[in-house]
């Protein structure tokens, strides 16, 4: 079972992909474009389609996502947390 | 190996112009608001016959008129459609819509209301369409090359399992169209906010290129100019949002998978006009969904791919829409809407090529004739673009 999906290595941020992930839950990922699987531990309940941290980041911090710059961290979040618009803003408009 | 090659074919309408259909619809086409009743009559009077109602047509003027005839002349165009009864509030606009549609060769007739009233008008309008619903009855489907198949896409109520399957499932099967030489269409400006340079690199040339900028840039100055600090929850969307979607930038990588690895972009048109030679053609376009879906209907294409992740429902009069989907939920709680299923995308069980398969294998089927979801469910949002206030 994959918990987890991301697009690239460098990518700070990965999507659940399935329904169900509790806080605590070991988690398994899959880095498509190369085929390779990492994991990390839910620190938090996320729900389907939404984002779990891979690392820790600070406010400030660039989150990468397709390698890419996705947004800025505007509160900290701690590998296994949830990811979202509580803590991570758009740099544009 | 891929479902399609050059040599595979498609049962399409040849129309008048050449161009070839995948539906053999007769519409009713009314030129402004006030028309939309008779329209409606007429098409319930004749069994076959296809009402578009829409709300506009009034009092618009300079660019927005334009684009207001333009997507209403480009719909009549389409080669879906068979033949035209248009309806308008007075004769002038009417003929206007009627000439801009005759160029294509296909049966069109108009009708002003003023000085007969609706009885009259519905009256003669549907004497006109039953004539025209029994000859496009007996037209026959042949077999067509499939680079004759012109192919849109635009992605809505997108999540995140947008970027990583539906939108990507897309990409591959437009890589394997382009290669055969296909018309295809991508557009949504403001959803390329924060990946604008990745397009860009992908432009044939530089003068496409620049054009791709120009368009991008004016977009981004309407949206400077009437913007609130969160863009009032419209992008993204509270849909994306709750999908798990959280910036403009996330969500635009996630829509420029749709254009694959390989196609370069090779012309730039705008709203609602006809690309010139096949490709890849980004039109400038709003990125609500029943707004670009008529602009590409009404800028002749004949199939549309729609990759949802929340589980947007649209459909189009006459532009055919497949959903496909890659969020097992939405598969679950929304299977009646959805065409394709690609969540084994995101479960390893599916690869790119195999999914951009599984479209192209309900593409076919679609223009040879099934029903997609939408057209089953009666789903027809015709909206028409606006640019400003009327006058």
């Amino acid at each position: 079972m994959i918990h987890f999906v991301l697009h690239d290595a460098r990518d700070t941020v990965a999507v659940v992909v399935v329904e169900g992930v509790k806080a605590g839950m070991p988690l398994q990922g899959w880095i498509m474009d190369e085929d390779k699987s990492m994991t990390v531990t839910a620190r938090q309940d996320i729900p389907i389609g939404h984002k779990v941290a891979l690392c820790d980041m600070a406010a400030g911090d660039t989150v990468l996502k397709y390698g890419i710059d996705i947004g800025k961290v505007v509160a900290p979040i701690q590998a296994g947390e949830h990811a979202h618009v509580h803590n991570i803003k758009t740099k544009r408009w | 190996m891929s479902v399609i090659s050059k040599d595979t074919t498609f049962l399409g309408y040849r129309r008048e112009n050449g161009r070839v259909g995948v539906r053999n619809h007769v519409v009713i086409l009314p030129l402004d608001d006030l028309s939309n009743a008779a329209s409606e009559a007429v098409a319930h009077n004749i069994k076959g016959a296809l009402a578009i109602p829409h709300p506009y047509g009034r009092l618009q003027f300079g660019a927005d008129l334009d684009l207001h005839f333009r997507t209403l002349i480009g719909a009549g165009c389409n080669p879906n459609v068979a033949a035209v009864v248009v309806i308008g509030i007075e004769d002038g606009w009417t003929q206007k819509v009627v000439d801009g549609i005759k160029a294509t060769g296909k049966p069109v007739v108009g009708f002003g209301i003023e000085q007969h009233g609706d009885h009259d008008t519905i009256m003669r309008a549907s004497k006109a369409a039953r004539e025209f619903v029994q000859w496009a009855s007996e037209k026959q489907r042949e077999a067509c090359p499939i680079h004759e198949l012109w192919v849109s896409t635009k992605c809505g109520e997108s999540d995140t399992t947008s970027g990583c399957g539906a939108n990507p499932a897309v990409g591959d099967a437009f890589d394997k169209l382009h290669a055969l030489g296909s018309y295809l269409c991508f557009g949504e400006t403001t959803e390329l906010t924060g990946g604008e340079q990745i397009v860009a690199a992908r432009c044939a040339n530089d003068a496409v290129r620049e054009q791709f900028m120009f368009m991008f840039n004016r977009y981004q100055d309407v949206i400077n100019r009437h913007k609130t600090s969160d863009l009032s929850d419209s992008q993204p969307t509270k849909g994306n949002i709750l999908g798990g979607l959280t910036t403009i930038e996330e969500k635009a990588l996630g829509n420029i998978q749709k254009i694959g690895k390989k196609c370069t972009v090779d012309g730039v048109i705008d709203k609602a006009e006809m690309p010139t030679h096949p490709g890849l053609w980004f039109m400038d376009s709003s990125s609500a969904a029943a707004e670009m879906v008529t602009l590409c209907a009404a800028s002749g294409y004949v199939v549309h791919f729609f990759p949802t992740g929340q589980g947007n429902v649209i459909g189009n009069p006459i532009l055919p829409v497949i959903k496909l989907c890659a969020n097992p939920r939405t598969v679950r709680t929304m299977s009646e809407h959805i065409d394709v299923d690609v969540t084994g995308l995101l479960q390893r069980e599916l690869t790119l090529d195999q999914a951009g398969d599984k479209l192209l294998d309900c593409m076919l089927r679609t223009a040879n004739g099934r029903l997609t979801a939408a057209e089953a469910l009666g789903h027809r949002e015709f909206v028409m673009t606006r640019l400003y206030e009327s006058a």
